[in-house]
């Protein structure tokens, strides 16, 4: 205990580190739309944004960012379901664009408007199938209040980098529960840098170079004609039909998401020597993941611990890291395993386990109860 | 300055006769008049026939989804906010106009600076002539005929909601004059144009003309302008803070020695208004100050102010990752709704200790049941602290005197003295 009086313990939720470290990392307007569980965040917004609008709806929340990001404020909002399946459409327009943004999910049980104030993790797969043709959006899922804080900054700036939305994923427990926590350990962010066309030749908006992520420029200057579409378009931005070069402008979404996934691959991985099962999860089950295997080890047995924090595109460094393990224990809280079927298929292995649960966090004891079972 | 804002006038990518092309073409000669550069104009565009002006014009061009141009306008033109060298105009039609609404009228309930142009042709004309909400009655279309509900009178209600400039007029001849106006009023203005299409309205309506269609719609031409207060935009009352949310403040140093080993676990369940949620935070950051972990998790329903309030609180001498409590060491009830929520737990539990308040009927379970006259001690608004006094007094968990410094520092000691709590042990 005599390290404690040495550290800045505070009582905290991670609602606050990840409003405060957005801002750090260069957010600058925050569109709110109240909905449980994510009105906590809402309420930080307006005491630290620099600017901040109450939308009407959540479609218009999607839009007025859109707006802004056109002019490169880069906006946050945050939701749950019932908010995220309105901005669906609009998230597709803002990936098109190539505008960024930050979309914090907090998930809470559903199915439609559910139980608002029961956490969950039913939204997997919603997120996955955001964008329709299956182009990625990248998708970053918080942990514990570390991740609050580095997780946030991280997904900022690859809004930024890679210009396009980033869906930076949670649930009730993960942003609204109080925590005991280490002020010290807090990082130092700085603000993200928008790369900007410097060229003195003609600005083609969906120009790129081998980075295949175009140079911005903002609607405020005057100095290039600067178009945002939505439809099928050129290098100009000029609504298309399927040519050649606008086809190949809307499959360069995908490979810039995919040529830069080693850039934004987050994950811990605990590996215990000699361990031949692994226990991955994420969100708040994490935490209970996180006392399993210590209690497990603490009882002699050997396991290893897979985080994901990085979910969308999956990343394939899990399958080589989960690959290397004879059982495989899943803990989600939701029915099914959503992220186990995505990361599996329709027909998962026998040795690829689940732990789910709905209405209520999973229980250590259930994953070391798997993980100990000798199925 | 080039001051074209068309590339060429004969390109524009209209049907023949289209009204369409007339508001292009005044919209080109309007703010060549008001001395804009072309590119300080951001032209925000609909779904619809109107839409496909984009590559025709030589300034900004966004284009989004089909009823959301103007709520995306209205997010550049908060953005850009005071700036007045820059000009958002929304062209959008009355299919866009019909599904989007809400924006039109968010847009001028907020006095975002920017026109929009509505190109109200009374159908849809992109997918084969459907009616939409301005679709008059008597004006037939080729999917069904003759709308029944009537046109909306969408300058009255943009008048309602709160627009500063609204105007309707017939677009035919030379309406350049009528949108400068428009376009130099300060804050939000519409202008609604009304248009015949070529294609579908024509056909389906032989020998209709669009002066009678809109006479008999009752759809006039009008105007309105009032005065409009942009120095106080609704957009703009919200920015402004910025302190940190990290501060000293939210430190707890460790004042006092643990006075337990390993990890407690506490449930309190009571009813809103009982001071659960406040009362449980309050206990995890005293466990603080003995330089113990803690964590805080809440439960409630939807209803703010009835049901059952439920809190876990976890102080330990170890880190914690699993916040929550499957089997409490303490369960205090303090009301029927507590009890109700925590009985499968406390039918469930072995070890735990099951405080219950004396006015309720204890539950069949192997816990250990204690009663106190938690309610009658304190009252029932402040039965969760009284809780707190009570379990750290009876069973130890911390010590004494950090509950009482604790408290003295907590806001609630203001109005309730510390006494309330300690006359009753």
């Amino acid at each position: 205990m005599t390290e404690t009086s040495q550290k800045q313990m505070a009582f905290i939720d991670g609602s606050r580190l990840i409003i405060e470290a957005s801002v750090r990392a260069g957010a600058g307007v925050y569109i709110g739309y109240p909905i449980t569980p994510a009105n906590l965040l809402y309420s930080y917004a307006n005491q630290r944004f620099p600017a901040m609008l109450a939308a009407p709806d959540e479609i218009t929340a999607l839009q007025w960012m859109s707006g802004y990001a056109s002019l490169g404020i880069l906006p946050v909002t945050a939701t749950a379901f019932p908010g995220y399946s309105l901005m669906i459409e609009s998230i597709n327009m803002a990936m098109m664009m190539e505008l960024p943004m930050v979309i914090i999910l907090a998930q809470r049980l559903g199915p439609a408007t559910g139980t608002a104030t029961a956490g969950a993790q039913g939204d997997i797969a919603v997120v996955h199938g955001t964008v329709s043709g299956g182009y990625p959006l990248p998708t970053f899922c918080i942990s514990n209040l570390d991740d609050c804080w580095e997780l946030t900054e991280k997904a900022v700036k690859t809004a930024i980098s890679l210009r396009t939305p980033v869906v930076l994923l949670s649930s009730k427990e993960m942003i609204m529960t109080q925590m005991s926590y280490d002020l010290s350990k807090l990082s130092e962010i700085s603000p993200a840098v928008w790369k900007h066309f410097d060229g003195v030749s003609d600005f083609k908006p969906y120009e790129t170079d081998e980075s295949l992520i175009p140079d911005f420029l903002p609607l405020s200057q005057n100095k290039h004609q600067v178009r945002f579409t939505a439809s099928t378009h050129n290098k100009e931005g000029i609504l298309q039909n399927t040519t050649p070069e606008a086809l190949a402008n809307s499959s360069r979404l995908k490979a810039k998401i995919e040529k830069h996934a080693e850039s934004f691959l987050y994950y811990d991985f605990d590996h215990q020597q000699g361990a031949d099962t692994v226990v991955m999860s994420f969100d708040i089950t994490a935490q209970a993941a996180r006392e399993a295997v210590q209690r497990l080890r603490s009882e002699g047995r050997k396991v290893s611990l897979l985080i994901a924090k990085t979910l969308f595109p999956i990343p394939e460094k899990y399958h080589e890291i989960l690959d290397t393990f004879s059982k495989v224990v899943i803990a989600e809280e939701n029915l099914g395993g959503q992220y186990r079927h995505l990361l599996f298929g329709s027909q998962i292995p026998s040795h690829i386990k689940g732990v789910n649960a709905i209405g209520r966090m999973i229980q250590p004891e259930e994953i070391m109860k798997e993980v100990k079972s000798n199925g | 300055m080039d001051n074209r804002f068309l590339t060429d006038n004969r390109d524009l990518p209209f049907c023949k006769g289209c009204g369409h092309t007339g508001i292009a073409t005044c919209t080109e000669r309007a703010l060549q008049k008001l001395g804009f550069d072309p590119l300080d104009v951001i032209f925000v565009t609909d779904i619809g026939c109107h839409g496909i002006i984009d590559k025709s014009l030589r300034s900004h061009t966004v284009h989004g989804l089909h009823g959301r141009s103007v709520a995306l306008a209205g997010g550049i033109a908060a953005g850009l906010g005071q700036r007045s060298d820059k000009k958002v105009i929304v062209f959008i039609g009355d299919g866009g106009a019909t599904i989007g609404m809400q924006h039109l009228l968010v847009a001028a309930h907020h006095n975002f600076p920017m026109t929009v142009v509505i190109h109200n042709n009374m159908l849809y004309g992109m997918t084969g002539g459907q009616p939409s909400e301005f679709t008059p009655t008597g004006f037939n279309t080729p999917a069904i005929q003759r709308s029944a509900a009537g046109a909306i009178d969408m300058v009255k209600l943009m008048e309602a909601a709160g627009a500063t400039y609204v105007s309707r007029l017939t677009g035919i001849g030379d309406f350049t004059d009528a949108l400068a106006e428009a376009f130099a009023h300060p804050g939000f203005s519409v202008v609604e144009v009304m248009e015949i299409c070529t294609s579908y309205g024509v056909k389906s309506n032989p020998g209709m003309k669009l002066k009678q269609v809109v006479e008999a719609a009752g759809l006039h031409p009008y105007k309105n302008i009032r005065p409009s207060n942009t120095s106080d935009h609704a957009f703009e009352a919200y920015s402004g803070y910025q302190n940190s949310l990290i501060t000293d403040k939210l430190k707890v140093e460790k004042e006092f020695e643990p006075v337990i080993k390993g990890t407690v676990r506490i449930l309190l369940s009571g009813s809103a208004s009982e001071g659960v949620q406040s009362a449980a935070e309050f206990l995890a950051r005293t466990a603080m100050m003995s330089g113990l972990f803690s964590t805080k998790k809440g439960h409630y329903p939807v209803t703010v102010g009835v049901g059952f309030s439920v809190a876990e609180v976890i102080i330990s001498d170890q880190p914690i990752f699993y916040t929550g409590s499957t089997h409490p060491d303490f369960m205090v009830i303090t009301s029927k709704d507590g009890l109700d929520y925590a009985m499968p737990r406390i039918k469930n539990a072995i070890d735990s200790v099951v405080i219950l308040d004396s006015t309720l009927e204890a539950p069949e379970t192997k816990a250990r049941i204690v009663t106190a006259d938690l309610r009658a001690m304190a009252g029932s608004r402040n039965v969760a602290m009284m809780s707190i006094f009570w379990l750290i007094h009876n069973y130890g968990i911390l010590s004494e005197e950090s509950l009482h410094t604790a408290y003295g520092r907590n806001k609630l000691s203001a109005k309730v003295p510390i006494s309330t709590f300690t006359d009753k042990l």
